[in-house]
């Protein structure tokens, strides 16, 4: 046997280049220039969250010293403030007019307006939301092929079967509806950032769990003799009880170019008067009865997505708005007036969906308990927004 | 996955498509392009239920391998060389990937098939993911490479610095104007599908070839999402080709988005890849040589020409010229050589070249030390302070270029520079394509025909203009670009960390003031104008003067 002498590889050769930290002592080597020092912390000390999310998005208020190069044919720019009808103050102070021989006139007194104050209570990015929605999916697997393997559905009344192949089946539509065309919509709307990232992974939650609606379904339609797996089309496109929910999901994707309308009827109104009614105060109430303890599983991430997380972001967003020191007059009066708008129609379709109460055999709390708790839950988030609860509440 | 198959599984969320009953969405983005026949599979068949475990997984990659880096000191073998042009690259990608997720919307708005509205929910996702991991990398080589200055300040002086705004088409391009034009065309049919080959494929080995391997890490991991979202803009393409009216459009739209992606992308990533390294290895591959894989046979000839039998009108003169600026042109070599005049208006440390690297050059691009070695030797002589001025100021046979209007990139090869006067202002620009873009292309009308949603090219586009007259010690501390103690300068046009070897503001206090080209060249007459574009076009190459008697 002989051995052949293979030619040496060219492969780049390493280097002793003592470029780490410390190495060496001169202008900026000490540790406070290890920091990003372009913007300010909400609190004492920089977040991680903050150094991968503040002002990745410019503005020309602060250091886009050239402006917007890009303009709609109408001529906006950028991200226009005027996107929506709320206002943070600062925002009709006029923009740094720049032209040849001004400099950069980057703004020295920072924020320049109270949009940037918003940082996401969650403290969402990359690597916090794939950790959590995977968490979510692996859970939610898990529950289900655990009650697949048990044979769990077969403890299922047929009544229960029909509740939830029509019923929590349509439901998948309101929040893929909500999570493309209301919240990923939005995402190239607000002023900061902040803002929109917090809105692209509000959509994610509610795309995810459309998604997971939908394969539970498929995963019924296979292990449930019997369960068809189309009856939540008919459900959404032609049973009385979801045209109103359907009539006001589809107004949340109409609202008249204002972002902040649509986050705050989305998350303020539509989810405590109509999301949490029906996955909290019905779904998640009555499936026990009948035997269901899978489906408040998966309806169990959405309602944490909904009230540890969604309801969160929206808080700090809006919270804030109400006791703007320039502003919080006008978008109390604003904020008011969308409640006005929204409530009535919420409200409306609630009660539509008040037969599906009586469906199952063994009953969920009654309707009008359901819908007061849903009230209650309405009333204190509004409260805590500084806004008063809407008389049309009472109607 | 569970077990069902993925696509059964992605069969079934097709039942969520929604076709509106009783409101439409509001459609705040508009296009000039129509879809009346338009029906097309979402090509990308990704749920939710996998694809967060799987990005998840993903992550744990990157994450161990920084983390590595770290344990493993790294930074002991990384080229300053390299890490240094880090900070420029760095600086402006996080922002056109945030672009990019704020761009699919409006997409949802005008491309009216449910199903291609999946795929492109899933690529905002993936692109809030690569925003916020490439700040992170940043924050990474902020926290342990010797010299922080750059890094710690990224996104105040990207948005300051005489080239970080040319990055900034590369994400504004993205989310204005007409919403096909900006979010499909520009950004995944051109941007993504061609030139993120070089950007995140091809950069990434050169790092690794640098001592870095975290710009790999982090980059290939991007790439592997990238490699889906050219299957949304392929889908809409098609789509978009289906219907005749739109051929006009496409051909415009393609035009203008090759040449500027290769305006843009080429200036910075070739620039990084044959300026920022120290591999010199006569057979690692050049930029050229990259391009030529990646960019022309990859993709032009492996994806663009097969559409042409579906209609599509490919620039193939654009792509031939393309070609001829990288290799005959010197389009990098004389992008490379403006940074490193103006490395005083820079926040990063530009090192010279050696003997090995004009090696390299001339092994590489035959001719090179004759165009650009005497001024690489001047660049090393007035490297460090000694009673002279930095060297774009000092008598190197260099003509300090007027900027192209549209491109931002200035008009370097300096034979192609054609002027127009728009708008009551005489505008350079770098090559005929560029005065097409922004004279004929960004405007209401196109040929004749109604073009309403067409955006526009606005903003204050010469840097230069910002700081017509100032003194460069202003200009430098207006910017911020000084490190902390207040007067050294974050730029240096060399590697040396020595305080005694490093420029101040106390010498830039004695430079001749900033003088805007475009400025001075709109206060000429008519008869100065012409003198001064006939002169500009004799210059070159590598910024030479015309020639006296020629």
């Amino acid at each position: 046997m002989t051995t052949t002498q293979r030619p040496e590889r060219s492969v780049p050769k390493p280097t002793f280049t003592d470029a780490e930290a410390g190495a060496q002592e001169f202008p900026d080597s000490s540790a406070s220039a290890r920091r990003y020092n372009y913007y300010k912390p909400a609190k004492r000390k920089q977040t991680h969250y903050e150094d991968v999310t503040v002002d990745v998005q410019p503005d020309p208020r602060h250091y886009l010293s050239q402006g917007w190069i890009y303009g709609f044919a109408d001529g906006s720019r950028g991200y226009p403030l005027t996107w929506t009808k709320l206002k943070a103050w600062g925002v009709d102070e006029p923009e740094p007019e720049r032209g040849p021989g001004s400099g950069g006139r980057h703004v020295a007194d920072w924020p320049a307006h109270g949009w940037h104050e918003f940082r996401d209570p969650n403290e969402e990015w990359e690597m916090t939301f794939y950790r959590y929605n995977a968490n979510v999916v692996r859970q939610v697997n898990q529950n289900i092929e655990n009650a697949r393997m048990s044979k769990a559905f077969d403890q299922w009344t047929p009544n229960w079967v029909q509740f939830v192949e029509r019923n929590v089946g349509a439901w998948m539509h309101v929040e893929h509806i909500l999570g493309l065309y209301v919240f990923a919509a939005c995402n190239r709307s607000a002023p900061t950032n902040m803002h929109n990232t917090a809105i692209a992974v509000n959509s994610m939650h509610k795309i995810r769990f459309a998604q997971d609606l939908a394969l539970y379904n498929l995963t019924l339609s296979e292990e449930v003799e019997g369960f068809d797996g189309t009856a939540h089309l008919d459900a959404w496109n032609n049973d009385a009880a979801w045209q109103g929910v359907r009539k006001v999901t589809e107004a949340l994707t109409a609202v008249d170019d204002d972002w902040g309308e649509m986050m705050f009827a989305a998350n303020v109104v539509f989810e405590p008067l109509i999301g949490e009614l029906f996955r909290s105060q019905l779904v998640m109430q009555a499936a026990a009865g009948n035997g269901d303890f899978v489906t408040p599983t998966v309806m169990g991430a959405a309602e944490y997505d909904f009230a540890q997380r969604d309801l969160r972001w929206t808080q700090a967003c809006f919270g804030p708005l109400t006791q703007d020191r320039e502003f919080a007059d006008h978008n109390k009066q604003l904020m008011q007036g969308w409640l006005s708008h929204w409530v009535p129609q919420a409200l409306e379709a609630a009660r539509a969906l008040q037969p599906i109460w009586s469906l199952p055999d063994a009953k969920p709390p009654r309707f009008e308990d359901s819908l007061d708790r849903a009230k209650n839950r309405f009333a204190g988030i509004v409260s805590d927004l500084g806004l008063e609860a809407p008389k049309e509440l009472n109607l | 996955m569970s077990r069902q198959s993925l696509a059964k599984a992605h069969q079934k969320i097709q039942e969520l498509s929604w076709e509106p009953q009783y409101h439409e969405p509001y459609m705040k983005y508009g296009t000039d392009y129509t879809f009346r026949k338009a029906a097309k599979k979402d090509p990308l068949k990704q749920v939710l239920r996998s694809y967060f475990p799987m990005q998840e997984e993903k992550d744990h990659r990157v994450y161990g391998a920084s983390d590595g880096a770290i344990r493993g000191n790294m930074f002991r073998q990384v080229q300053e060389r390299w890490l240094e042009w880090q900070k420029l690259f760095l600086s402006i990608i996080p922002l056109p990937e945030v672009s990019a997720a704020r761009s699919m919307p409006m997409l949802f708005h005008v491309v009216p098939n449910p199903e291609l509205h999946n795929g492109q929910a899933i690529q905002m996702i993936d692109e809030v993911r690569h925003s916020t991991i490439q700040q992170n990398l940043k924050r990474l080589y902020m926290n342990n490479y010797i010299d922080p200055a750059g890094f710690n300040n990224s996104l105040r002086n990207f948005h300051s610095d005489y080239c970080g705004t040319i990055g900034r088409q590369f994400a504004e391009g993205f989310i204005t104007g007409d919403a096909i034009t900006a979010a499909s065309i520009y950004l995944t049919i051109v941007a993504e599908t061609a030139f993120t080959n070089t950007l995140f494929v091809a950069m990434p080995a050169e790092a690794a070839a640098n001592g870095d391997y975290l710009l790999p890490t982090v980059f290939h991991s991007v790439q592997s999402d990238e490699s889906r979202h050219i299957s949304n803009g392929y889908a809409t393409l098609l789509m978009a080709l289906s219907d005749e009216d739109n051929r006009q459009l496409l051909e415009r739209d393609l035009r203008y988005a090759w040449w500027n992606n290769h305006r843009v992308v080429d200036a910075a990533i070739g620039t990084f890849i044959e300026y920022g390294t120290k591999d010199r290895r006569k057979d690692r591959e050049s930029y050229a040589e990259m391009w030529r894989r990646w960019i022309y046979d990859d993709y032009y000839r492996a994806y663009l020409i097969p559409l042409e039998k579906y209609g599509l009108v490919i620039p193939h003169d654009l792509i031939e010229e393309s070609w001829k600026q990288i290799w005959e042109k010197g389009y990098v070599h004389e992008v490379a050589q403006f940074f490193a005049t103006g490395w005083l208006a820079n926040y990063w440390r530009i090192d010279g070249m050696t003997d090995e690297d004009f090696e390299w050059f001339e092994y590489k691009y035959p001719g090179w030390y004759d165009k650009y070695g005497k001024w690489w030797e001047n660049y090393n002589r007035l490297a460090t302070p000694n009673g002279h001025n930095p060297i774009v100021f000092e008598d190197v046979d260099y003509v300090y270029p007027a900027r192209c209007w549209t491109c931002m990139v200035p008009c370097l090869v300096r034979e192609d520079m054609v002027m127009a006067d728009v708008d009551g202002v005489t505008r350079t620009y770098c090559h005929e394509v560029c005065r097409w873009t922004d004279v004929e292309a960004f405007r209401p009308t196109y040929q004749g025909r109604e073009t309403p949603n067409m955006g526009r090219l606005v903003g204050h586009r010469e840097w230069e203009t910002l700081y017509h007259g100032w003194n460069w010690a202003d200009v430098v501390s207006d910017m911020g670009f000084v490190r902390d103690d207040g007067k050294t300068m974050t730029a240096q046009p060399h590697l040396n960390l020595d305080p005694k070897k490093m420029w101040t503001l106390d010498h830039m206090r004695r430079c001749p003031p900033l003088g805007s080209p475009n400025v001075l060249l709109n206060e000429m007459d008519d008869a100065g104008k012409a003198a001064f574009h006939a002169d500009y076009i004799r210059q070159g190459p590598a910024g030479r003067p015309a020639p006296e008697n020629a």
